[in-house]
């Protein structure tokens, strides 16, 4: 009984999932585009680096970076507390 | 339709979730729904008939560029899924070692 | 492992840290930069605990845990450098200095010597992501040996 309840409820999202998917705009023409049209036309003068891509992720967003750096840290320092072996 | 296959991986991945029970096999399906999620997020930006968006050597007949902003936004993703993979499988390690059995149905007591 | 495994992986060792260097120095202009050069080097830590033996690298835990820290710290530092501005400011691009050139608009070969802190940061966090991948690596090869009488 419990089982096709679960299966139904699966349905249902997979349903909405691909549902949602079809909905989208098609792929290849994106809608807006303003922010990265501002990013590939000044990215060469204000960072003066060749690569779009890299200035996005350490300058305009280097915030996100930071994040990201952070929860390496902390995913590190919690797999060497949970791995430790006991000390004599 | 690139959308519609990002969208069954992630509903393959949320079948092995409910419907396995040995542990790694969970962990295998979260890793599956992660994989799911960033390639729909990269394949969000793409624009007909452009090229990558660098300058090095770029082609000289080209005029447009794919969109930068979702690429820099998914390698965020990608390292923040290898943390959290890292420390669910040092999770399982530890699980094994005081249980002894990977089940996720036997597993009832709190060790401690 | 046996002599073919250890000969070869002697041999593909330094030429996998040359490529891992090259993609992590090169980051502002070609695809790459200091997440994925690192992936790269952290490969290469899982390589030598394969062919080598776990027991090869635990003295190396400390240097592991001390040049994570410092890549994290330098990041920070590098953030704080344009403070006058804003945070993350770039001050070192177009100024002249080291890293400072300017590169001409649209399609050109590349120029080694510019886009200011982003080098700099590229390599902060390649050695911060080589660290972390590598002791991840390390802490689970050596939890399988020994480790019994932990709590009973």
């Amino acid at each position: 009984m419990r089982r096709w309840f679960f299966a139904g409820a699966l349905l249902v999202v997979v349903a909405y999932l691909i549902g949602a998917a079809v909905w989208l705009h098609p792929f290849g023409i994106p809608s807006s585009s303003e922010m990265d049209d501002y990013f590939i036309a000044n990215a060469q003068k204000e960072v003066a680096a060749n690569n779009v891509v890299t200035s996005i992720v350490f300058d305009y967003r280097g915030f996100d970076t930071l994040g990201e750096a952070t929860v390496l840290l902390a995913a590190v320092v919690g797999v060497a507390l949970v791995l430790r072996r006991a000390v004599r | 339709m690139p959308f519609v296959v990002c969208m069954l991986l992630i509903a393959i991945g949320l079948f092995t979730l409910l419907v396995r029970r040995n542990l790694i096999k969970l962990v295998i399906g979260i890793t599956i729904i992660e994989n799911g999620v960033n390639l729909f997020l990269v394949s969000l930006g793409y624009v007909r008939n452009a090229v990558a968006p660098i300058y090095t050597y770029a082609p000289p007949g080209a005029s447009r560029m794919v969109f930068p902003t979702p690429q820099a936004l998914t390698l965020t993703a990608i390292v923040i899924g290898l943390a959290t993979t890292a420390l669910m499988l040092a999770f399982v390690v530890v699980i094994y070692r005081h249980q002894g059995t990977l089940d996720g149905g036997k597993i009832r007591e709190l060790k401690g | 492992m046996s002599v073919v495994v250890r000969t070869i992986a002697r041999i593909v060792l330094p030429v996998g840290l040359a490529f891992g260097a090259y993609v992590i120095m090169h980051g502002h202009l070609t695809p790459g930069g200091g997440f994925q050069g690192g992936a790269v080097v952290a490969s290469l830590v899982a390589l030598i605990v394969v062919t080598f033996g776990a027991e090869r690298l635990v003295r190396a835990k400390t240097w592991f845990s001390v040049v994570e820290d410092l890549g994290a710290l330098a990041f920070v530092a590098l953030a704080f450098l344009g403070i006058g501005v804003t945070f993350f400011r770039n001050v070192l691009a177009n100024s002249g200095g080291l890293f400072g050139a300017s590169v001409p608009l649209g399609p050109n070969p590349g120029i080694l010597n510019s886009a200011g802190t982003l080098p700099l940061m590229n390599w902060a966090v390649g050695f911060k992501v080589i660290a972390g991948l590598g002791a991840v690596v390390l802490l689970l090869a050596l939890f399988g040996k020994g480790g019994e009488g932990e709590d009973g």
